[in-house]
C-alpha cells in the first residue's frame, strides 16, 4: 500500500523539552485522517512538520516519498493554518494569482477567475482584502488553499472560526478533494464534524500518538470514546 | 568533572598571572620611547588576540551545532562569544588609555582599534539577539547564523579598515617604536601573558557554559509544566 | 518554477504592495530629506568641503533610510501568517530571501536617487555628469545593504523588539560596504581620475555582495524553518 504521508519515530525538541515524542504515523493515499487532541498536545507542531514549516530533530518524514521541504512535495500540498494567509493590501484576484503562480499552476488568469467565482468573490475582484468582511476572507483563504488542486491537504483546525457559508464550502471542497484521491490530514477540536468526514483518526497527547487507526462506527456514536480509552485524563476537554 | 577542569584552569591562570605581574611591574624596565605606559601592552595585545581567536573558535562550535543539533555546542559557542566580547572590550579600553597617554587623545583612529570596535559591536549584536529569543533551539540556530555572518564580516572589516587607513593615514598604536623590534624579554613576557589570558578565557567560558545548561534545563521544566 | 522566476515572483509581489501602500517609500524618502536638511545645520552647505564629505553624507542618509525599508521587508509577511503560507509553498527559502532583497534593492534605489537629486540642490553639488559611475556604485553597494536587510529581516522577523534590534545588528556588519561606497562616491563627486584605489574599493563591494549573497542563500533554510 502506498502511503501518502509517513512519520517515523519523529521527535521535535524545543531546547531540551520534547514537544513530539517518537511519533509514528502512516496516512494512506486517499484517506482523511483526523488529528485529535487537547490544546498543546502537539497537533499543530505535527502538521507544521508535515508542511515543511518546522524542523524536527529525530526520525524521518516523507510526503509522497519525498522530504517535506522538497519542492515537489510542497507543490502537491495545500496548507491552511490558523491565519488566512492572504495579503491585506492586494485584491482577491492578485492574491490568488500570486499563490497560484508560486504553486506552479498554469493558465493563471482563467484559474483565478474560476476560483473567484467558486468562492463567491467574483464581484469584488479588485477590492483590497483589507476591506473584506470576515466571511469573505475565510472564503478567499479556502480558494488559496485549494487553487492548485493539491494531492495533500494539511488543515489546522479549519472549522474553527468559519462561518456557516464557509463551513459548507470547506466540506464541499474536502469531499471533492477526496473524490480525486487527495489525502487529507486535519487537526480539530470539533470531534463530530471531523469524525463525520474522517476515514482514520490519530490521537495526540503530550506529544505522543496514543492511538492511530480507522475511524469506526463506535467513534461516530460516541466521540469521546477515544479520549476515554487512550488518554490519561480520559476526557477531551 | 568539568568543575575540576575549571578549577585547574583557573589555578593555572592565577599562578601564571601572578608570575607575569611580578615580571611586568617589578622586573622589566621602562620602554625607551614610551615610558611606563607601554606595560599596558601586556594586557592590551593578548586580550585582543584571545578575543579574536575566541570568535573563530565560537564559529567552529556554531557550525558544529548546525551539523550535530547538539545544544551543548551552542552553549559553548555562546559562552565563548561572551567571553571574547569582554576581552575585546578590554583591548579597546586599554587601547584608549594607551592612546590618551601617548597621543593625548582618548581615541585615535588606529586601524586595529577601530576594527576591534566594529567586531565588538557585531558580537554585541549577537548578545542582544540571544537575549531576545526565548526558545532554545531557535536561539541556537539563529545565533549560529549570526556567528557565521559576524566572523566572515570581521575578516572583511579588518581588511577594509586597514586599506581605508592606507589612504587616510592616522596615528598608529604600536610598541614597535624603535623600528620594528621588541626586546626579547618583553616578547617572552607578552607570550606568557597571552597564555595566562587564554587560560582565564577558557575557565570563564566553561563557567558560562554551565550557566547556559542550567538555564536550558529550567526552560524545559517550564515548558513541561505549562502543558 | 526555477529559482530566478520564484525570486522575481516574490519581488514583484512585494513591489506591488509597496507601490500601492507606499509605506516604505514615503517613510524612507521623508526621512532621507530630513537628514539632509539636518546636516545642513551641521555643515556649511555649498562650500568645497561638501564635495569632500558628500560621499559620507549620502551613504549615512541611505543607511538610515534603508533601515525603514528592510524593517518592513519580512515584517509584512506576519499579518495573517503569510510567512507560513510562503514557506509551505514550493518557494525555496533562498528564493524568498533573494526575492525580498530584490524588492528592497529597487525601493532603496528609488529613495537614493531622489536623495541624490535633493542633495544636489541643497548642497549645490553637480552630479549629472557622473550619473553612470554613481549609478554603478549605488547599484552594487545597495545590493549589499539589501541582502543584509533581507536575511537579517528573516532572522529577526518573529522576535520582540525587532525594529530596534535589526538596525543594531546590521549596521556594524555593513561597515566595510559603507566604507567602500563612501570612498567611491567621494572620488566620483570630486572628479578624481580613475585610480587603482577605485578598483580596490570596487572589488571590496563585489566581494562583499558575492560573499553575503552566498551566505544568505546557504543559510536561508536554517534561518526560516524553525
Amino acid at each position: 500500500m502506498t502511503h501518502a504521508l509517513e512519520l517515523s519515530a519523529v521527535w521535535k525538541f524545543f531546547g531540551d523539552y520534547a514537544a513530539l515524542r517518537d511519533c509514528t504515523l502512516s496516512v494512506s493515499e486517499g484517506s482523511c485522517c483526523a488529528l485529535l487532541g487537547r490544546n498543546g498536545a502537539g497537533k499543530t507542531t505535527l502538521l507544521r512538520i508535515l508542511g515543511g514549516l518546522t524542523a524536527f530533530q529525530r526520525g524521518a518524514v516523507t510526503l509522497l516519498g519525498e522530504k517535506p521541504r522538497a519542492e515537489n512535495a510542497r507543490r502537491q500540498t495545500g496548507f491552511l493554518g490558523h491565519g488566512i494567509g492572504v495579503y491585506e493590501d492586494l485584491s482577491a484576484r492578485e492574491n490568488l494569482h500570486f499563490f497560484a503562480r508560486i504553486a506552479g499552476s498554469g493558465n493563471l488568469s482563467s484559474l483565478t477567475d474560476t476560483w473567484l467565482e467558486r468562492v463567491g468573490l467574483a464581484r469584488v475582484p479588485t477590492m483590497p482584502v483589507r476591506q473584506f468582511s470576515r466571511g469573505m476572507r475565510q472564503r478567499l483563504a479556502l480558494a488559496r488553499t485549494f487553487i492548485h488542486s493539491p494531492k495533500i491537504l494539511l488543515l489546522d483546525e479549519p472549522f474553527t472560526s468559519l462561518d456557516d457559508r464557509a463551513i459548507a464550502m470547506l466540506s464541499e471542497l474536502l469531499a471533492e478533494a477526496r473524490q480525486r484521491g487527495a489525502t487529507i490530514v486535519l487537526s480539530t477540536h470539533q470531534l463530530r464534524e471531523a469524525l463525520a468526514i474522517a476515514s482514520h483518526v490519530a490521537l495526540v497527547e503530550n506529544g505522543r500518538l496514543r492511538y492511530t487507526g480507522e475511524r469506526t462506527q463506535e467513534m461516530l456514536d460516541d466521540p469521546a470514546l477515544l479520549y476515554r480509552l487512550h488518554t490519561e485524563l480520559g476526557s477531551p476537554q | 568533572m568539568r568543575e575540576k577542569v575549571v578549577i585547574a584552569l583557573a589555578a593555572a591562570a592565577a599562578l601564571l598571572l601572578a608570575y607575569n605581574l611580578y615580571q611586568i611591574f617589578l622586573v622589566l624596565p621602562d620602554e625607551a620611547l614610551q615610558g611606563g605606559i607601554y606595560r599596558i601592552i601586556f594586557f592590551h595585545v593578548p586580550a585582543g588576540i584571545v578575543g579574536m581567536i575566541g570568535f573563530f573558535i565560537a564559529l567552529t562550535f556554531a557550525v558544529w551545532y548546525l551539523v550535530s543539533g547538539d545544544l551543548r555546542h551552542d552553549s559553548l559557542s555562546a559562552s565563548i562569544v561572551e567571553v571574547s566580547v569582554v576581552f575585546t572590550t578590554v583591548n579597546i579600553v586599554t587601547g584608549s588609555i594607551w592612546a590618551r597617554i601617548i597621543w593625548g587623545a582618548w581615541w585615535v583612529w588606529d586601524y586595529r582599534l577601530t576594527s576591534q570596535l566594529v567586531c565588538a559591536l557585531i558580537f554585541f549584536g549577537y548578545l542582544l539577539l540571544r537575549r531576545a529569543i526565548d526558545e532554545p533551539t531557535q536561539r541556537a540556530r539563529l545565533s549560529a547564523a549570526l556567528t557565521i555572518f559576524g566572523c566572515v564580516d570581521s575578516v572583511i572589516v579588518w581588511k577594509s579598515i586597514e586599506w581605508f587607513r592606507n589612504n587616510h593615514p592616522g596615528p598608529v598604536l604600536t610598541i614597535r617604536t624603535g623600528g620594528g623590534h621588541m626586546d626579547p624579554a618583553m616578547e617572552h613576557t607578552l607570550s606568557l601573558n597571552f597564555l595566562a589570558i587564554l587560560l582565564v578565557g577558557a575557565a570563564l567560558a566553561l563557567v558560562r557554559m554551565r550557566q547556559e545548561s542550567t538555564a536550558r534545563e529550567i526552560d524545559s521544566l517550564r515548558r513541561a509544566a505549562h502543558v | 518554477m526555477n529559482f530566478v522566476l520564484q525570486a522575481f515572483a516574490v519581488a514583484r509581489k512585494d513591489l506591488a504592495i509597496e507601490l500601492r501602500t507606499k509605506e516604505s517609500l514615503n517613510a524612507a524618502g521623508s526621512f532621507a530629506i530630513v537628514i539632509l536638511l539636518l546636516f545642513s545645520f551641521a555643515f556649511d552647505p555649498g562650500s568645497d568641503e561638501t564635495r569632500e564629505i558628500g560621499g559620507g553624507l549620502l551613504w549615512i542618509v541611505f543607511a538610515f533610510a534603508g533601515a525603514l525599508v528592510f524593517n518592513r521587508s519580512f515584517a509584512r509577511e506576519l499579518p495573517n501568517e503569510c510567512l507560513d503560507t510562503l514557506l509551505a509553498s514550493p518557494l525555496s527559502a533562498a528564493s524568498l530571501v533573494i526575492g525580498k532583497s530584490l524588492a528592497n534593492w529597487v525601493t532603496l534605489l528609488v529613495v537614493e536617487f531622489v536623495s541624490l537629486f535633493v542633495f544636489g540642490i541643497f548642497y549645490n553639488v553637480s552630479w549629472v555628469a557622473h550619473l553612470a559611475p554613481l549609478a554603478a556604485v549605488f547599484a552594487l553597494a545597495t545590493w549589499g545593504v539589501s541582502i543584509l536587510g533581507a536575511i537579517f529581516g528573516a532572522i529577526t522577523v518573529n522576535l520582540r523588539l525587532r525594529e530596534l534590534m535589526l538596525p543594531v545588528i546590521i549596521y556594524p556588519l555593513m561597515i566595510p560596504l559603507l566604507i567602500g561606497a563612501i570612498e567611491l562616491t567621494r572620488m566620483i563627486l570630486n572628479n578624481e581620475p580613475a585610480s587603482p584605489e577605485e578598483l580596490l574599493w570596487g572589488r571590496i563591494l563585489i566581494v562583499f555582495d558575492v560573499v553575503f549573497t552566498s551566505l544568505a542563500v546557504i543559510l536561508s533554510d536554517t534561518i526560516l524553518v524553525n
